[in-house]
């Protein structure tokens, strides 16, 4: 436990200094975030009246979008680089791999949220500085990084890179989405744990399942 | 020679498909008899012959749902005992539940325009049916794009139990979803319970879709089966 611990924190460390010196992924993914959000003024009007229907719809669409352009890098830059051998090889097991890989990519993930959090209130006046939309985007990020780590290692080996990560990635986190949006739609509104509890509760059980799942499948994925 | 093509084949022989397809085939005619035939007309109101469409609709979607669970069963089997059986059990049941859900999503609208006025009702079994299908396109696709064999198997696998796993999630979430976001439409034949000629009629069109996705599966996994041999004696010969 204690290996497995030490093994995944030294993963998150290196990839949290890559990112720290480079800002290579941070960078990009919250230009393109901004773009999307951007366009999504002109995409239907921008009223208020309008915005508090589709609000909370653009957010996840924006935050997903950029999940998955971030998460495509996770796996990428290893093999871009010829790391990833050296990855595999170092004496950490697997598991502890995957959790510093995740652990990293949410963080990454979850920075770009936030600094997205002043476009959506000066663009939409659209206000996620809330503590239950907090906690659906931690709880809902977990979760997409979760399954994405596992499937960014699958799209880094094939031919179809950039394109199957999406296209696996998905289908699988609907219920993530779905729950984000509607615990976002009912955190804006200014409903408490009565209404967003429901969703809470429902994606920490989703994380919960494919957390293990994904532990358990991802020595599978990168044998050769 | 015979003993070059490594270890013997456990798909089902020649002589058994082809009972298999004879049977489906006149289990088939039966059934297209049953429903334009016996099938008594549901409901003047909708015409004497959209509503036959059910007969199709409701068990495809059944069978592809038992498609999936068959290709998720096979995935975990691979996973834990790695012989090619059941790979090629979960890849065939992948490959023909992709064409019955793209069946049963397709009837599905057309029976939704005249009973709901609309294509596509956004409820938690359209969405599911919706999910998986998707989840399958990615199986094949992840199969299609991996360096080898073996890795694709073993991904692909990974997909299939992925997707399984997550079907009470989408079914949930899609089934609160729809009681926050859809007002249920109703329209002539929106509700209405099912004479015994037409309970009868759809169990015999289940059992029909369920000898389609046999015959589909079997002749794809004997496929498969001659491939690899062919692959083992070439191997062999260079």
């Amino acid at each position: 436990m204690r290996n497995y611990l030490r093994g995944a924190l030294a993963i998150y460390a290196k990839d949290i200094r890559l990112e720290a010196r480079t800002k290579e992924t941070i960078s990009a993914v919250l230009a393109f975030a901004i773009i999307i959000a951007f366009i999504f003024g002109f995409a239907f009007d921008p009223s208020p009246a309008i915005v508090a229907v589709v609000g909370p719809g653009i957010v996840w669409v924006a935050y997903v979008f950029t999940g998955i352009l971030g998460m495509n890098r996770t796996f990428a830059l290893e093999r871009d680089r010829g790391t990833l051998d050296g990855l595999l090889l170092a004496p950490v097991s697997r598991e502890s791999v995957y959790a510093g890989k995740l652990v990293s990519t949410a963080t990454i993930m979850l920075v770009v949220e936030a600094a997205l959090f002043p476009v959506f209130l000066v663009l939409f006046d659209l206000n996620l500085f809330n503590v239950w939309f907090g906690l659906v985007a931690l709880a809902a990020t977990i979760g997409f990084a979760t399954v994405g780590t596992l499937f960014s290692a699958i799209a880094a080996h094939t031919r179809a890179r950039e394109v199957l990560l999406p296209l696996l990635f998905l289908p699988i986190v609907l219920p993530v989405i779905i729950g984000a949006v509607s615990g976002t739609d009912a955190a804006i509104a200014g409903d408490g744990w009565d209404s967003v509890g429901k969703w809470l509760q429902f994606i920490v059980a989703f994380d919960a399942v494919f957390l293990v799942l994904s532990s358990w499948a991802f020595d599978f994925v990168l044998e050769e | 020679m015979a003993s070059a093509a490594g270890p013997r084949s456990r798909a089902m022989g020649l002589g058994g498909r082809q009972l298999l397809l004879g049977v489906a085939a006149l289990v088939f005619m039966i059934d297209l008899v049953l429903i334009f035939g016996y099938a008594p007309t549901a409901s003047e109101a909708l015409g004497v012959q959209v509503q036959r469409i059910f007969y199709f609709h409701v068990p495809s979607a059944i069978v592809g749902m038992i498609s999936f669970g068959v290709s998720a069963f096979g995935s975990v089997m691979y996973l834990i005992k790695r012989t090619r059986k059941w790979d090629r059990l979960a890849w065939a049941s992948a490959e023909a539940g992709t064409i019955i859900f793209t069946v049963a999503i397709a009837t599905g609208a057309i029976w939704a325009k005249p009973v709901w006025q609309t294509w596509w009702v956004w409820d938690a079994n359209g969405t599911l049916t919706f999910m998986l299908w998707l989840v399958f396109i990615g199986y094949l696709i992840t199969r299609a794009y991996a360096p080898t064999v073996d890795r694709g198997a073993r991904w692909a696998a990974v997909v299939a139990i992925f997707g399984a796993a997550a079907v009470p999630f989408v079914y949930m979430a899609a089934d609160w979803w729809a009681g926050l976001h859809t007002e249920r439409v109703t329209g002539p034949g929106a509700s209405g319970s099912l004479e015994s000629e037409m309970f009868y009629t759809l169990i015999f069109s289940l059992v029909t879709f369920g000898f389609l996705f046999a015959v589909l599966v079997a002749e794809r996994s004997a496929q498969r089966s001659i491939e690899e041999q062919i692959e083992t004696l070439r191997r062999e010969v260079t």
